[in-house]
């Protein structure tokens, strides 16, 4: 990168240019030219002259067009014409179409209250939207039960298969761990009062009401839900939704339904696999470390549990179904058109579904409660 | 970039190449020399594997058979540090732009000069701006790619692909997806880049207009025998070759 300048008589002001110019070694500065031109006596042309000039990348292009910026601020003609006519040809392409200043857009923070502002605007648009998704759910759920829903029905198998059979694997490692973490729980205390045995109705019946269905609908929000937006955010990022509602099928039955159906359906019968596997898990510490024969804690189990519990847990599952299959279809239907996007989708249903799962199981509780179940 | 005078030549040749999807063979046997400067068309009917070939080029996937040589340097017999070398020397310009959307525009051309090159930051922008000028989108650095038209996403990604200076440029369709207009000026945009850059130019295309415009070597792949039947400059192709199936796909099966 060589750079030396002349003053020509006829006040030009020559810049010669020479040797390798690469990105790899860097960008030259342009100060010490641009001083040396702003100094008297101050030249009326600027003129290049690059017959030495070796190799040449962006950083020559990039040097050139500061200078011919700070020559034209300060109103200095300057010719290209000593320069490689790739170069000249090049910056003209640069300059050709003129910078858009209206489209560079503002930056920087907005105020903390306007921030606020927006930010419950787009909460209250957002639970406006939940509000209209669960409308058209329940209208396309309405129209299945006349028989009029339009969805294949080979989708809606492949879906009970995925989100039931194939989730029996993961579904099992959870339950007998929860419950073997139950029994432990329990045992500490339990043993205190010489009640060990009792270990098989906390167990019982823990994962009957409660932790069968919770634990059940945490890993299909994880497995099922985060698939559910995945997928239908791809479809709306492809344009195969929009295909689908110009060919006059709502999305809302031919996608939605199906995965709604699968869910609350599986959901109930995976969480009383999930019961048994965790009653199961209970039964190896009982059994293992507590000392209490197979055939005690099973009759322990028996006793404790009655339908009404099971039950209990059923309706949950199948609560906790429909809020999965939902907070799934629905940040999908609503994701964005790029890639970031999708994998938000992803993340917004699971999150959404977790959140829902707690707050109905905390109201479902309550009224079991009061209604005495 | 390079200049013209001294320029380091960039030549792709392609050696008894096949290529496959396991046992499924798109093409077979294909040989050919792309010399520096060329603008070079693959062309053919869709499916014959216009785009394999070019990720067989640019080293996206690894042939069946054959060899692919730059500069006569076996491609895929380098080591990856070699091949890492001769990738950093490709300006690549995907059918769809393949902007990463979850960065602007000023980001996207900035990751490879963030990478590759120690330029400080103020540097790298004063470059990024320069790419974009080059496509005409000076200004639209703070934009992401959802927010722009399809074809400003292809100049974009044109700007990307000329980040790090490639001496060998390749595009998928360029022109696809773009009104004639739009199509033309990203022909004269290739042309330019290859005069003022001396860069090594590869399209893949199958839009006649492009092929004609800016054309002066091409390969012409055969979607039924699986192999190349013609090489040569497209006009001339259309002016003497006798095969009826590049006559036809040549005048658009007028002929």
């Amino acid at each position: 990168m060589d750079i030396s300048f002349s003053r020509e008589p006829d006040k030009t002001f020559v810049v010669r240019l020479g040797g390798r110019w690469s990105i790899a070694d860097g960008l030259p500065s342009t100060e010490e030219l641009q001083r040396q031109i702003a100094s008297d006596p101050s030249p009326e042309r600027v003129a290049f002259d690059g017959r030495e000039l070796g190799h040449w990348d962006s950083s020559l292009l990039t040097f050139l067009i500061k200078l011919t910026n700070f020559c034209s601020e300060k109103s200095i003609h300057v010719s290209n014409q000593g320069l490689p006519e790739g170069v000249a040809r090049l910056i003209d392409l640069a300059s050709a179409v003129p910078e858009k200043k209206d489209a560079r857009k503002e930056s920087g923070r907005a105020p903390f209250l306007s921030r606020v502002g927006e930010a419950t605007l787009e909460a209250v648009k957002s639970a406006g939207e939940m509000l209209a998704f669960i409308g058209e759910a329940f209208l396309a759920f309405m129209k299945l039960l006349r028989g009029k829903a339009r969805f294949r029905r080979s989708d809606l198998t492949l879906l009970i298969q995925e989100c039931g059979a194939q989730a029996l694997p993961i579904v099992s490692l959870i339950s007998v761990l929860v419950g073997l973490i139950l029994a432990f729980v329990g045992a500490a205390q339990l043993k205190m009062f010489g009640a060990q045995i009792y270990v098989a109705d906390l167990v019982g019946i823990g994962m009957a009401r409660e932790m069968g269905a919770m634990m059940t609908a945490i890993v299909m929000a994880g497995r099922t839900g985060a698939a559910f937006a995945a997928q239908l955010g791809t479809m709306e990022v492809n344009e195969e939704t929009d295909a689908l509602i110009t060919l006059g099928i709502s999305p809302m039955e031919f996608l939605v339904l199906p995965r709604m159906l699968a869910l609350v359906f599986m959901l109930p019968l995976l969480c009383l696999y999930a019961d048994l596997m965790g009653i199961l898990g209970g039964g190896i510490i009982g059994v293992g470390l507590l000392n209490i024969s197979p055939a005690q804690y099973y009759h322990e189990t028996v006793a404790a549990l009655n339908l009404t519990q099971f039950v209990a847990g059923l309706i949950k599952a199948g609560v906790f179904g429909v809020l999965v299959a939902l907070s799934g279809c629905l940040r999908g239907m609503q994701c964005g058109r790029s890639a970031s996007a999708v994998g938000e989708a992803a993340t917004s249903a699971v999150v959404t579904a977790i959140v829902s799962i707690i707050v109905s199981d905390a109201i479902l509780t309550v009224i079991y409660n009061r209604i005495g179940v | 970039m390079e200049n013209h005078a001294n320029k380091t030549k960039a030549r792709i040749e392609v050696r008894d190449l096949t290529m496959a999807y396991g046992s499924f063979v798109i093409q077979r046997d294909l040989s050919f020399t792309v010399n520096s400067g060329d603008i070079f068309i693959v062309m053919g009917g869709s499916g014959c594997g216009k785009s394999t070939l070019l990720r067989h080029l640019v080293g996206l996937k690894a042939p069946a058979k054959g060899k692919v040589f730059y500069d006569n340097v076996s491609f895929w017999d380098s080591e990856s540090a070699g091949k890492e070398a001769l990738m950093r020397r490709f300006g690549i310009l995907y059918q769809s732009g393949a902007l990463w959307s979850s960065m602007t525009l000023a980001e996207n051309v900035a990751l490879p000069l963030g990478e590759y090159t120690r330029l400080s930051p103020s540097q790298i922008k004063e470059l990024v701006s320069l790419k974009l000028a080059l496509v005409g989108l000076a200004g639209f650095g703070e934009f992401y790619p959802s927010e722009i038209s399809g074809g400003m996403r292809k100049r974009a990604g044109l700007a990307r692909a000329m980040a790090l200076d490639p001496d060998i440029l390749f595009f998928d369709e360029p022109s696809a997806g773009l009104d004639p207009i739009s199509a033309r000026r990203l022909d004269e945009l290739i042309l330019e880049l290859r005069d003022s850059l001396g860069a090594t130019v590869v399209v893949v295309t199958h839009e006649l207009a492009s092929i004609f415009a800016i054309g002066n070597n091409s390969v012409f792949l055969d979607a039924e025998t699986r192999t190349m039947t013609a090489v040569g400059d497209p006009n001339k192709l259309l002016a003497e070759s006798n095969d009826p199936k590049i006559r036809s796909f040549l005048t658009r099966g007028e002929q």
